[in-house]
């Protein structure tokens, strides 16, 4: 009998490490899904082994230059179908559903929205760049070559054509 | 057999116990501090940066920072040397409307009530302050700090000419001086902005103490999301 118990032990464990990893694994099922990450999780997205150009933007409800350059990106992605967009919203996840989700609306904004919630700030951000404060908007242009970062907002679609232009095509 | 099966149900409790707060506990974690980088190593060659964090300037550590005079939101003119037997300064740029900067309020009330009267006195500035903002002008100052009593001068920064000398770029954003107005620390207050229950770290107050014995804070430059001080 306890040889038994002592077999089955094992198999217990694995079946819930498997479980707590599905956990972590945020489903997207939905394309009007706001998947939730903590940095650990975001990461990876910040990075790409291919060439096509990444834009990965910093933002929430409460920032008012940031609500301001949201449609800059919104339309520039419309005129590069190729690029690869994500607006990272550092609100809150109790107001995805009543808030956020309402608001992206209104606005009309249908780009990929991911929701980051980690709470101590000071250990993540270094690790997305050293030379930014933690005040937002903040953005990061990239390719698997070519990086570059901007703790400001953009004025027009043209301000951020030049930038991508000068990170991405012009090295 | 009896004893077996007992041994199996304690040993499934204890295995479901361990898993619900370990789910719990990822739910909520930060990564590690220090803690080696995962993901795919970085890609291209000397990143650029529009703005340098040295670009944005404002003090370093060790550096004097000056003096000011600001209207508080008593009428009154404020200065650093307006505070007697004053041991340091807790400059902190706050203001009305920040999500983040409100989150904090409670504690800074607590921070002054608690260090005040050792010597470091809350001195909170509004760098946003604009007349064109029904949110964020002088006559909303004057509601925030009595609806929330604060202890502490609240100043308006009405020429948008302190927070660019100290460097603050979001709120709430902490200066904190010692004696001879040296900055001895700059960052945020603690290390979990929307639950004050879930702080692990102190950074302010555990500077604070530093100074108090004598010593240097062992962390003296945070960095936390905040909202961005609105340069006009």
């Amino acid at each position: 009998m306890y040889k038994s118990i002592l077999l089955i032990i094992p198999f217990l464990f694995f079946g819930f490490t498997t479980k707590t990893n599905s956990d972590m694994v945020f489903e997207n099922v939905d394309e009007l899904d706001i998947p939730i990450y903590d940095f650990d999780s975001l990461e990876p997205l910040l990075y790409t082994k291919t060439n096509k150009t990444h834009i990965i933007n910093f933002w929430a409800m409460w920032c008012a230059p940031c609500v301001k350059e949201l449609p800059v990106f919104q339309e520039y992605e419309k005129n590069n179908p190729d690029v690869e967009l994500i607006l990272v919203s550092l609100d809150f996840p109790e107001d995805i559903e009543k808030k956020l989700k309402p608001f992206l609306e209104k606005k009309r904004i249908s780009s990929k929205v991911v929701l980051l919630s980690d709470p101590d700030a000071n250990s993540w951000i270094n690790k997305i760049d050293p030379n930014w404060s933690g005040a937002i908007p903040f953005t990061i242009i990239f390719n698997n070559k070519e990086r570059s970062y901007h703790e400001r907002s953009f004025e027009d679609v043209k301000d951020l054509e030049k930038v991508i232009n000068t990170t991405i095509n012009s090295k | 057999m009896k004893k077996s099966n007992i041994t199996l149900v304690v040993i499934l409790i204890l295995c479901s116990f361990l898993v619900t707060n370990n789910v719990y506990a990822q739910d909520r974690k930060g990564p590690p501090p220090n803690g080696e980088r995962k993901g795919p190593p970085r890609g291209g060659h000397g990143p650029e940066q529009t703005k340098t964090l040295e670009e944005i300037g404002g003090y370093k550590i060790g550096e004097t920072a000056s003096n000011f005079s600001l209207k508080n939101v008593d009428g009154t003119m404020f200065s650093l040397s307006d505070i007697d037997n004053a041991k340091g300064y807790i400059v902190v740029f706050t203001c009305n409307e920040c999500p983040f900067a409100k989150m904090y309020e409670d504690r800074l009330i607590q921070i002054h009530n608690q260090y005040a009267p050792e010597g470091y006195a809350v001195v909170a500035i509004n760098p946003n302050i604009n007349e064109g903002n029904t949110k964020e002008n002088f006559k909303a100052m004057q509601s925030r700090s009595k609806e929330k009593e604060f202890p502490f001068v609240y100043l308006a920064d009405e020429q948008h000419n302190v927070f660019p000398k100290y460097g603050a770029v979001r709120t709430p954003h902490v200066f904190l001086l010692d004696k001879e107005r040296k900055v001895q620390y700059i960052g945020t207050i603690d290390d979990n902005a929307r639950f004050a229950n879930d702080v692990k770290v102190k950074y302010l107050e555990n500077a604070i103490e530093a100074l108090q014995k004598g010593e240097k804070p062992k962390v003296n430059f945070t960095k936390a999301i905040g909202c961005p001080v609105k340069a006009i």
